[in-house]
């Protein structure tokens, strides 16, 4: 089969912090690594085909039972993340985007929301990606440390920031996601810093996205995530989304997960903040410099003379 | 299809086309025949389709009215339009088009249904695609290419006086742009998840080849005949 022939450059394939949110988590998944780890040393040998791979959980597809059942997850991860595996692949052949990173494919094809025929394929492989990523076996219960504090700062308990996720998760009309994210700052682009930093910067916030869109092409850092597309629940729950989402909250959500993800989330803002001042600080003394001219007046003579008149 | 009279408190159970019980009314006990479309579209299915989600919006768009003045007495159809409005659509919107969109949906399916239309309609299909062929395919492509939750309809565009296969995302429908349809197929997850998981193709083909109702369609392109003029103008000479 032509996938497994050619050799892959796919992230993991260093286990460097570009994978972003998720580097953290990759040594939990040590058979995906080593897997992987065995295709970089090909790489220099075969010719080089970007193309990405079906990852999966990081854990068996029975594992989430009796909660999320074995079948939901054999159609769930098996055919639809799959299908948009497969389908990406096939569209990013010969073009521009083979060889770029699933992230960059995202934002590059999201095309400031005038979307792309790439993005709703790595979009839902990344929103996959990191939605099995946010569940463990026997999770759920309540987040700890530096993750729960944050949640208290930000929504006022962590009942009312479950309260809003919840229903958020709700009212998503259609297919869709919903997300607890970590909002850095700020849409800056290259030559003007955000003009109205608003009361939300550097706080967590919950946030829903229809179909494929995801908080990264808003420049957010995601935490924690929740797939109600109704292929995620419609086999184990039918019509029942908020029972779903309950199970969810109760029974799925990986904290640990989050927590790492918030900590790394933390770090990324913080060098963008020293980015940010660097690049600030080079323009004032570029600025700066500018200002030499002095200008004199005229019309100081002219003044003098009235001043005597009067 | 006929017109909808909305009374906020009357809007009950949401109405089958083809039951076995003709008095549907709010005290009627007796539930449609959910098995009709079987082994196309399974009783359970039904079930939790007619019976929870359509059932589901019924409910949350009499509990949006009854707290809503502004919107009372309107007809179904007017409310859809209204709360539209024209792109920027009020809260009420996703009820009141999906109650809108399954009524539709189960008159334009019946047992037995697919094949061919015939005649009149026969004829503006191959007028507007080609060949009825060619609007098959037209059809099912969309279904399959429609992203997300939506619907796939057989229109007939007012202005252009013409048939076109339109896709619309989650509750939108083509009666807020005033054209007409005269089919249509649900293509949210909801709609075939539990008889055919992911396989969507194989659910559009069991629509379009055993539950399509043409004989619906036609009664509904007759109707629009009083709106939309279709014929060529007899513009004498001399």
């Amino acid at each position: 089969m032509a996938a497994t022939a050619t050799a892959t450059i796919s992230p993991p394939c260093a286990l460097i912090p570009y994978q972003g949110l998720r580097g953290a988590l990759v040594s939990t998944r040590t058979f995906q690594s080593t897997k992987n780890q065995r295709q970089c040393g090909r790489a220099a040998a075969a010719p080089i085909s970007a193309k990405f791979d079906l990852k999966p959980p990081p854990y068996p597809l029975d594992a989430l039972e009796p909660h999320m059942s074995q079948g939901t997850m054999s159609y769930h991860w098996g055919k639809h993340h799959r299908g948009y595996v497969e389908k990406l692949n096939m569209q990013i052949v010969g073009t521009d985007l083979d060889g770029m990173s699933l992230e960059d494919i995202i934002i590059l094809s999201y095309n400031k929301g005038d979307i792309l025929p790439a993005f709703n394929n790595a979009a839902q492989i990344w929103n996959h990606d990191f939605f099995w990523e946010s569940m463990v076996p026997n999770g759920g219960g309540k987040p700890s440390g530096d993750l729960l504090e944050l949640i208290e700062r930000d929504f006022g308990s962590f009942e009312k920031f479950s309260a809003k996720f919840r229903s958020a998760a709700s009212t998503q009309f259609g297919s869709g996601w919903v997300w607890l994210a970590y909002k850095a700052n700020r849409l800056n682009v290259g030559n003007a810093s955000n003009p109205r930093p608003s009361d939300e910067d550097k706080k967590l916030v919950v946030v829903k996205s229809p179909n494929a869109v995801n908080p990264l092409v808003w420049d957010y850092l995601p935490l924690l995530t929740i797939d109600v597309w109704e292929h995620a629940y419609d086999l184990d729950f039918q019509s029942r989304r908020a029972d779903y989402v309950s199970m969810f909250m109760e029974k799925l959500v990986s904290w640990e997960t989050v927590s790492a993800r918030l900590e790394m989330a933390k770090a990324q803002a913080v060098e963008r903040e020293r980015e940010e001042e660097k690049r600030k600080y080079e323009e004032d003394n570029k600025n700066s410099s500018n200002e030499a001219v002095e200008m004199y007046l005229d019309s100081d003579t002219e003044d003098s003379e009235v001043n005597d008149q009067m | 299809m006929g017109s909808f009279s909305l009374h906020a408190s009357c809007l009950a159970q949401p109405k089958l086309p083809w039951s076995n019980d003709c008095s549907q009314n709010l005290n009627s006990l007796k539930l449609p025949a959910l098995d009709a479309l079987e082994p196309y579209m399974s009783k359970r299915l039904m079930e939790t389709h007619w019976g929870e989600h359509h059932h589901g919006y019924v409910e949350g768009l009499n509990k949006q009215l009854e707290k809503n003045d502004i919107l009372y007495g309107y007809t179904l159809d007017e409310l859809v339009k209204v709360t539209y409005n024209n792109g920027n659509p009020l809260p009420e919107f996703n009820n009141a088009a999906q109650v809108w969109n399954h009524d539709f949906f189960w008159e334009s399916m019946q047992p037995g249904g697919g094949g061919m239309p015939e005649l009149g309609l026969l004829q503006q299909i191959e007028k507007d695609f080609g060949s009825f062929t060619n609007f098959k395919e037209k059809f099912i492509e969309a279904a399959l290419s429609l992203f997300g939750s939506g619907w796939v309809w057989l229109v007939l565009k007012r202005r252009e006086k013409r048939l076109e296969v339109v896709k619309t995302s989650n509750a939108v429908n083509p009666i807020v742009w005033d054209d007409i349809p005269l089919i249509s197929l649900d293509t949210w997850e909801h709609a075939y998840y539990q008889d055919y998981k992911n396989d969507r193709g194989k659910y559009v083909n069991a629509f379009m080849n055993h539950l399509v109702s043409w004989h619906v369609a036609t009664v509904r392109i007759i109707r629009a005949e009083a709106f939309v003029n279709l014929g060529e103008p007899k513009i004498p000479v001399a």
